[in-house]
């Protein structure tokens, strides 16, 4: 017997022909972000709805402090859903839909309204009590939905989508105070997005999925810095990916030609990351014999850093640079000649 | 310049826009006030034999213009417990049907509206289909099928469950099922409407915020679908009210209905005066429903703007 807080064990779901989920086990600790991501179609949507008890899996279990919840009926969940269009009530005001579920279990009305009240206060909604839902703003609503959900006390949020309806201002402010709210009130949350910097910054954890299948979990530095294969390390940033030659004693990266040493590559990796930003360039001048060489066939300035794609032997790569030496970084033009700098121990190995 | 063109523009847009407002109106005034105002007139006349059967309102003779108005028609009417029998037994007819074609037709709207696009298409379709059928033959059928040497009947006797025919026309039930058979689409399709605009998600978030399917039902499905429930009963209630050809087609003599009745003072006793007293008496009464209806109907669109 496990002690995590929500458990999913070997679920199974079939849409017709389609697998949408295909075995997938997980565990989530209390009180952790636990975020689902992955591109439309991996079937993250499909595992938050078995979660939230709308669809029922065709094989598999979800524990939730140890109780089988696999057939009880959504009513009967102790957890709720934030819906990406937050399905707010159209013909009732702010109160009456944070008020709805309250009114479903057996509090007398000096609870429902304290309750009420206290909600209202913790996401700042005083004033609005009276509005109708589509009298009010985006940002708002998303405030009114979280509060529906969170007046039940549920001790677990469900969230789809939670920040796809919002501005990016907004967002990224939105983003902050989600990670306050929960810090706060330490309900675990399990948040569905596609978008990967919400889930690189929201979550204390995450899962990647593909096709149906959880392909890694990890925490948000354990993902980017060591993903599991060339699909992780494309869909988290920007990857360069090369393939490792072992030959004889030398370890070299084909595309540069470039001996790692002092590395013992005893496992046989046959590929390595190398992050963007782990790639230092440098102008030369004059013709040096200096082998890492290649020619910047691209630059984006992005403000606090520049992109450029460096072209060598017919491979091209990332490097952003940071843009805290402004004067020599601009210097580095199209079709430029750089020598290219990394630190060994950067590079990530894997097999693929 | 700039001005003057801008005035001419607002000129423009000014008279466009009468038309534009007029039209419906003009339409309305031609074929719903006049023919309204003549009813009046006819309700207030003097009936005498003839032709037309009622003396003219206004005369111009030697002695002068004359009125020749009269109240006694309404009188009698709302002295005849028969006629006022008669417009309850079809307020009652309507409301019946009404809450039938409701209880009947909602579920099948909810379907439709839910079923997958290129599904809901055949079943639209199904829904429409019988309107390409005249309105007359399809309740002759239901005449057909119901008589004593009926289909129905000669199944049941085939079957052995009866040995006599049972005689399930010339009743007012029969003139129930001929109604609720015939207006169904009628609530089907605006209900449709409605329903077909809402969304999914507000089942699943009721549900999950703790209410069971009835509770979702009475406090998030109904009241959205509420509007489309108005106007399906509108477009039942009111035409039923005045409905004469089913309760001639299906219906006995255990219950007589306004429309029939105004029917047969107009072209039996050739009675115009009180046929058009029914009438306008039965128009009066009614629009104080509707208007409250309508008033409700607006309400709540213009809360849920």
């Amino acid at each position: 017997m496990s002690n995590s807080f929500l458990e999913i064990i070997d679920l199974t779901k079939r849409f017709g022909d389609i697998l949408a989920l295909d075995r997938v086990n997980l565990k989530i600790e209390k009180s952790e972000i636990f975020s689902l991501l992955g591109s439309s179609g991996c079937g993250k949507s499909t595992l938050l709805r078995i979660i939230a008890g709308f669809e029922k899996p065709d094989q598999g279990k979800i524990l939730l402090e140890g109780n089988d919840i696999t057939n009880l009926p959504p009513y009967i969940r102790p957890l709720n859903i934030m819906f990406q269009n937050y399905a707010l009530f159209p013909h009732l005001n702010v109160t009456n839909n944070i008020k709805f579920g309250l009114k479903e279990e057996s509090f007398s009305k000096q609870e429902i309204n304290n309750r009420v009240n206290e909600i209202l206060n913790l996401l700042e909604l005083n004033g609005l009590e009276e509005r109708k839902v589509n009298e009010i703003s985006g940002g708002q609503q998303q405030r009114v939905a979280l509060a529906r959900c969170l007046v039940k006390k549920p001790k677990l949020l469900l969230l789809d989508e939670p920040l796809a309806a919002l501005d990016k201002q907004l967002r990224i402010q939105t983003q902050f105070e989600l990670i306050n709210l929960q810090n706060k009130l330490g309900i675990t949350f399990i948040i569905v997005t596609h978008d990967q910097e919400e889930a690189i910054s929201l979550s204390d954890r995450m899962a990647i999925m593909q096709n149906g299948e959880i392909l890694q979990v990890g925490n948000p530095v354990e993902i980017y810095e060591k993903p599991k294969n060339t699909y992780i390390a494309n869909f988290i940033g920007t990857a360069n990916i090369f393939h490792i030659l072992n030959k004889d004693n030398q370890i070299i990266i084909e595309e540069l030609n470039y001996e790692i040493k002092n590395i013992n590559n005893n496992k046989n990796f046959n590929k390595c990351l190398i992050r963007p930003e782990k790639i230092n360039i440098k102008k030369i001048e004059n013709q040096s014999d200096n082998s890492n060489v290649g020619i910047v066939k691209e630059v984006a300035y992005l403000g606090s850093y520049t992109k450029y794609l460096i072209e060598v032997n017919g491979i091209q790569f990332y490097s952003f640079m940071q843009n805290s030496l402004v004067s020599d970084n601009l210097q580095i033009k199209w079709d430029d000649k750089v020598e290219f700098k990394f630190n060994d121990s950067s590079i990530f190995w894997f097999n693929d | 310049m700039i001005h003057q063109y801008f005035g001419l523009m607002i000129r423009y847009l000014k008279k466009q826009n009468f038309w534009f407002v007029f039209t419906p109106y003009f339409w309305l005034i031609l074929f719903f006030f006049i023919p309204l105002a003549l009813i009046f007139k006819i309700s207030i006349s003097v009936s005498e034999w003839g032709m037309p059967p009622y003396r003219d309102l206004f005369s111009l003779s030697e002695e002068g213009f004359k009125i020749d108005s009269t109240l006694s028609n309404y009188l009698f009417i709302f002295s005849d417990p028969f006629y006022i029998r008669s417009y309850l037994n079809s307020l009652s007819l309507a409301f019946t049907s009404t809450i039938l074609c409701l209880v009947i037709g909602y579920p099948i709207a909810f379907y439709v509206a839910k079923s997958q696009a290129n599904i809901r298409i055949i079943l639209l379709v199904l829904l429409i289909i019988p309107f390409w059928t005249s309105f007359l033959l399809r309740v002759y059928a239901w005449k057909v099928l119901l008589q004593g040497s009926g289909i129905i009947n000669s199944i049941l006797i085939h079957l052995g469950f009866i040995t006599e025919p049972i005689s399930m026309l010339h009743n007012h039930y029969a003139v129930i099922l001929g109604v609720v058979y015939t207006y169904l689409p009628f609530m089907i399709l605006p209900l449709y409407g409605y329903l077909v605009k809402f969304d999914l998600n507000l089942i699943d978030a009721a549900n999950d915020l703790g209410a069971k399917p009835v509770n979702t039902f009475l406090k998030v499905i109904l009241p959205l679908s509420l509007p489309g429930i108005i106007a399906g009963s509108m477009l039942v209630f009111i035409p039923v009210v005045g409905e004469f050809v089913i309760p001639e087609m299906l219906g006995g003599s255990d219950k007589l209905y306004f429309g029939k009745i105004i029917w047969d003072e107009f072209f039996v006793n050739r009675d115009w005066p009180v046929a058009s007293a029914l009438a306008m008496s039965g128009i009066v009464i009614l629009i104080f429903p509707i208007v409250i209806f309508q008033l409700m109907y607006a309400k709540y669109n213009f809360k849920n703007e």
